[in-house]
């Protein structure tokens, strides 16, 4: 009886323990799966112009000056991503402080980054990637209460 | 008795659906991430299938609201289970919901000439989110919860030894997800910490012959998102043993969840439950649907 129970436990949580160990990994090639230069500057175009057909969050940029949003965040995306560059721009905090950004703001932006992803066509495991070295923003992004 | 639960579960996927027609008026809902309400348990609960999860039911974040209603047919050797319920989240902070167990005795009703082939009861769950979030921050998402039990056909549990016909049980779950965390997919995994004297699940009643005291129970889950909207996964549930008529077993489920959109999500899955009432290798399929809002 016990053998078969403690070798499937043992295995759960052998998949648990992998997961746990196999933290986030540098951004070794992330840069060149969206695609270097051009992709990025591609997907962030893309992004942008779900953030602005968002109704739910698309107030945030009323005042925000897009030419420059736009050239930071495609260094910040690249700086992250592993490429060449360094980015230039306020820290996240700052950029953030006082918007009042909830919950459900910061995830919809993360779904219409998502949605650009999908639609520039960039694989599941890219996604996952980029996606793990943004999440740790949300802290200084979303304001508690 | 299946009339009318067929009639209650078609009653509830009526309000579900003039719900989402009416888009919950004026109530902010559904900007949580794709799959971060998990499914519906076999209790009730956001979770897996056997295994209560520290998410909470639906898709409402931090000032939204959240509901989900589900049905699920679990297929064994000798034995039948469907359940269903509905469950709604408030702030992702507070998760209520009810469920309805109608376990069908099958093969062993058959062979003790019962007339009643059924044990069903009644599951009121309420989970807090005491901390954190499943994908954001250093630290698992912390909840815990609340079972009260009701069964509505003692006999059985009576005759073999059971003690109660109603209880509670306690548990406190952790959960979390790694993005990109295994080939460069995203992992999960769920911890479950259940303090109960449950015979399956509560379905023979609670509390034994072999003692009447709650035992601290582990289950756990864990699974890998082959992309956002199909995951494969396993659960493990430790049981109690309080009934000295049968030997109760540890429960295991191997899945695959599908979450094709925010409102609908699939489970298939092979649950072993061991031996179940005197007849062993109860093993077999298991499907639910859920619909959220």
């Amino acid at each position: 009886m016990r053998s078969p129970t403690t070798h499937r436990v043992a295995g759960l949580l052998l998949l648990m323990c992998v997961a746990v160990g196999m933290d986030a990994r540098a951004a070794d090639r992330l840069y060149d799966d969206l695609g270097g230069a051009d992709g990025v500057a591609a997907l962030v175009d893309q992004f942008l112009g779900n953030l602005a057909d968002d109704a739910r969050i698309n107030h945030f940029f009323a005042e925000t000056n897009l030419e420059r949003f736009r050239s930071k965040l495609i260094e910040h995306l690249c700086a992250l991503a592993g490429g060449p560059c360094t980015y230039s721009g306020d820290s996240m905090h700052q950029v953030h402080a006082g918007l009042g950004i909830g919950e459900a703001a910061f995830n919809a932006v993360v779904e219409d980054l998502i949605e650009a992803m999908e639609r520039r066509d960039i694989g599941t495991g890219t996604q996952n990637r980029l996606l793990a070295l943004l999440a740790p923003m949300h802290g200084d992004i979303v304001e508690r209460r | 008795m299946r009339q009318m639960a067929g009639r209650l579960l078609g009653a509830v996927l009526l309000l579900l659906a003039g719900a989402a027609s009416a888009e919950m008026p004026r109530l902010p809902h559904n900007s949580r991430i794709l799959a971060t309400g998990g499914a519906t348990m076999i209790e009730g609960a956001a979770g897996g299938g056997i295994v209560p999860w520290a998410v909470l039911a639906g898709y409402g974040s931090s000032d939204e609201v959240g509901a989900s209603g589900f049905y699920t047919h679990v297929d064994l050797k000798d034995y039948s289970l469907d359940a269903f319920g509905v469950a709604a989240s408030w702030h992702n902070r507070v998760e209520v919901s009810l469920a309805r167990q109608a376990f069908d005795l099958g093969t062993l009703g058959r062979a003790l000439g019962l007339d009643d082939h059924e044990l069903r009861q009644n599951i009121l769950g309420v989970k807090l989110r005491l901390s954190g979030d499943l994908i954001y921050g250093r630290w698992p998402q912390v909840a815990a919860g609340m079972q009260y039990k009701h069964n509505l056909d003692f006999g059985i549990p009576d005759a073999v030894g059971a003690r109660h016909d109603d209880d509670v049980e306690l548990y406190i779950s952790a959960a979390k997800l790694w993005l990109a965390g295994l080939f460069e997919r995203n992992v999960f995994g769920n911890l479950t910490l259940r303090w109960s004297r449950a015979n399956q699940g509560g379905l023979l009643g609670f509390g034994g012959d072999r003692g009447d005291g709650r035992e601290l129970l582990v289950e756990g889950a864990a699974g890998i998102f082959l992309t956002r909207h199909i995951a494969l996964g396993g659960e493990y549930r430790q049981q109690p043993d309080k009934l000295s008529f049968s030997p109760q077993s540890d429960w295991f489920d191997a899945f695959v969840a599908v979450f094709p959109n925010k409102h609908l999500s699939l489970v298939a899955a092979y649950a072993d439950l061991g031996t179940v009432a005197t007849l062993p290798g109860q093993r077999g399929w298991y499907l639910s649907l859920q619909l959220a809002f």
